[in-house]
């Protein structure tokens, strides 16, 4: 009987984050995308973190600084993978940063961060992919969360996507009805248009698939380590596991003199 | 050290001689290794070895995450993102040091409901019981204010909420709130004390693990049948014992690496699962998030925090017969703390004179029942302060306190024990034999 509390226990993982329930307001609706980089063997897809890189310069930068990454890692492995002569045209093309030294404005090298936009009071995007729960419960036990992942992404994707159409005006601010933001409406207007970004490959670039784009590629300014840290992971665990078959077969033997387990 | 009696070490050659006359530390690492520990311990015992481990992982990893650090309103939350992005291993350095905090817990809260279970308060643990009952609040403790040094939205909103605690006292509240964050609101000198003493306490900690450590080395292990080591000699304590090294160090290290498995599974695969998405928010004084909610080893106690409101009858006659002095809020504070002073204090509320909870049939239900009752707190801790919830919450409260002061004290009076072993040495043979003949013979008999 005192066994059933091993599952208790592990349990007590599986409840933890009864933290996140649904914040509040309307009913949320969050769609579950199947991202390349989920699971523990998932990697971010290459090209559609340049798409999603290219969505955000073009479109999402007007008002959304990504002040906590720094633009050369644009040119590492494990994200956009641009090389390194592109990393610094691209800085130098799109940004311009504060010098304090020149006490002047001067195109950005890859050496300094994405800029802060604060002009729009626009919240800074480089960890909206993990500062959001696309997925909750059920009633507050964070199980969906442990079989569909926190939903940082699908929640970004689903907002781009879940604009109804309808407007309201309120406080003397326009307000948009969206089916994934918490209270359902939202004062950032439909921010993407289908065939707004053209990419260089003819990639398709509906409001579907450019959401999905842009949420993957803030994914990765989210957490732009993460296939390194699922390597570990899985070298980690499976020496681990070797460990504990070799420490189990010591222990076996260590004891054996001292046991007799009877045969039943 | 221990009781039982045993080997003790030698010096043999003449450096360890001349030493051995100076200062005697081998002698006493040699003891604390050897100690011998009831063979019939289960693998619930395994828990202590990983909290050490834990100490030690949290102590190593956060000592790394210093060195790359500010403590500094505008500077701590960018400087996590440093060491998420730029530090080499940061990332895993900073995971390992979040999730070995939850790890902490789920050991703790295991090792602690192990020696609720087999009695491993009863005399003449007390002092055991004790200790531990601290190292767990100075972990709270450290762990409450590591939570706050990333300064995110959670970080900054915990620890409003929870010096806002301190206020609840009545008269000299505010002035110790004050006292405690430095100024009137979290801020900057708040960071840097939380950043101090989240350093300090784990030293704490650690002089308190010894301490407790020397007190069960002392009075000997308990172990599943509460039944007592025999000490009358040397050979009669060997019957019921093996020494720490190398069987309880093998098998711990086995547990600890299959408990490994999974902590580096979490770490790796899904190290944010554990965490508030809002905490990747920097903080933000002007913007409340919607549901303040602590880390989920707190909110058993943050359940029976919230469940006292003024609506209940007990917290209306404590304000009555105080002139108002004990207000809800303040009412809610004592609870919190009442309950884990109720754990510290079963040594004393338990009246039944038998250890483990093996041969007590009632016990047996009324445990279980305050397993699942702490499971509901931690469930309840999280839902918001509105029906039912709050109704669960102080029904499950009140079996935590009617647990410890009325269900252990009456149990002990009216509950019959069924039959145990006479000997540890007769409970490991019901379960694994008797010695094979090949090695008793190998014993020379005495």
């Amino acid at each position: 009987m005192f066994k059933t509390l091993a599952i208790g226990a592990a349990f007590a993982l599986a409840l933890a984050p009864a933290a996140t329930f649904a914040a509040g307001g309307g009913e949320q609706h969050i769609e579950d995308i199947a991202f390349s980089f989920e699971g523990p063997f998932g990697k971010y897809d290459q090209n559609q973190l340049q798409r999603g890189l290219q969505i955000y310069t073009e479109v999402c930068a007007a008002c959304h600084g990504l002040k906590q990454v720094p633009i050369r890692t644009l040119g590492d492995e494990g994200g956009p993978h641009l090389p390194e002569d592109q990393v610094r045209a691209y800085a130098a093309e799109y940004f311009e940063v504060f010098d304090p030294e020149l006490d002047d404005y001067r195109p950005a090298k890859p050496s300094d961060h994405f800029p802060e936009n604060t002009a729009a009071g626009a919240p800074d995007l480089s960890l909206m992919a993990k500062s959001r729960a696309g997925f909750h419960g059920p009633y507050g036990t964070g199980i969906n969360q442990l079989l569909r992942g926190i939903g940082g992404p699908e929640y970004i994707a689903s907002l781009l996507t879940g604009y109804t159409g309808e407007e309201k005006e309120e406080a003397g601010s326009i307000l948009y009805e969206n089916t994934a933001f918490p209270g359902g409406w939202i004062s950032m207007a439909p921010p993407l248009s289908d065939e707004q970004v053209e990419f260089a490959d003819g990639h398709e670039n509906t409001v579907r698939a450019m959401s999905q784009d842009v949420a993957a590629f803030l994914m990765w300014t989210a957490e732009p380590k993460m296939m390194d840290r699922k390597k570990a992971g899985f070298v980690g665990v499976l020496l681990l596991t070797i460990l504990s078959v070799l420490l189990y077969l010591t222990n076996k033997q260590l004891w054996a003199p001292h046991k007799n387990k009877k045969t039943s | 050290m221990s009781g039982i009696p045993h080997d003790h070490y030698e010096p043999k050659t003449s450096g360890e001689k001349w030493l051995h006359s100076r200062l005697p530390i081998v002698g006493l690492v040699y003891d604390t290794i050897m100690i011998p520990t009831p063979k019939n311990l289960n693998w619930w015992w395994i828990w202590g070895i990983v909290l050490a481990f834990c100490l030690v992982l949290q102590i190593v990893t956060g000592v790394v995450l210093v060195m790359h650090y500010t403590p500094h309103v505008d500077l701590a939350f960018a400087s996590v993102e440093h060491i998420m992005r730029n530090v080499n291993g940061g990332h895993m350095l900073r995971y390992l040091h979040a999730n070995g905090a939850s790890l902490f817990f789920v050991a703790v809260y295991i090792h602690i409901f192990r020696g609720l279970f087999y009695g491993s308060y009863k005399a003449p643990r007390e002092v055991t019981w004790i200790i531990g009952m601290l190292i767990y609040l100075c972990m709270m403790g450290t762990a409450f204010m590591g939570y706050v040094l990333p300064w995110g939205q959670m970080s900054f909103w915990g620890a409003t909420v929870i010096t806002g605690l301190f206020g609840a006292i009545p008269f000299i509240g505010e002035s110790i709130q004050t006292w405690l964050l430095g100024g009137p609101a979290v801020d900057n000198a708040t960071l840097n004390r939380f950043f101090s003493l989240h350093y300090l306490l784990p030293m704490v900690i650690a002089a308190l693990v010894i301490l407790h450590i020397w007190a069960f080395h002392t009075t000997g292990n308990n172990n599943p049948t509460g039944v007592d080591v025999r000490k009358g000699s040397k050979a009669e304590a060997e019957k019921d014992t093996l020494p720490f090294w190398p069987y309880f160090v093998i098998k711990d290290v086995f547990a600890l690496a299959v408990v490994m498995v999974v902590f580096w599974a979490i770490v790796g695969f899904m190290p944010n699962y554990l965490g508030h998405p809002d905490n990747y928010i920097e903080a933000n004084p002007l913007v409340t998030p919607a549901h303040i909610v602590p880390e989920w080893y707190f909110l058993p106690f943050y359940a029976i925090l919230r469940a006292f409101t003024g609506e209940v009858w007990v917290v209306q006659f404590a304000s009555f017969i105080t002139g108002g002095i004990v207000d809800a809020k303040f009412f809610g504070v004592i609870a919190m703390f009442g309950a884990i002073i109720a754990m510290a204090l079963a040594p004393w509320l338990d009246t039944s004179s038998v250890r483990s909870g093996s041969y007590r049939p009632m016990f047996k239900w009324w445990f279980y029942l305050l397993v699942i009752d702490f499971f509901a707190l931690m469930w309840l801790g999280a839902m918001p302060a509105e029906e039912p919830y709050a109704s669960f919450s102080l029904i499950a409260s009140a079996y935590w306190f009617g647990y410890f002061f009325v269900i252990l004290p009456i149990l002990g009076v009216i509950e019959k024990p069924t039959a145990m072993p006479a000997t540890i040495e007769e409970d490991f043979e019901a379960h694994y034999g008797k010695k094979s003949d090949a090695s008793a013979e190998a014993t020379p008999a005495e």
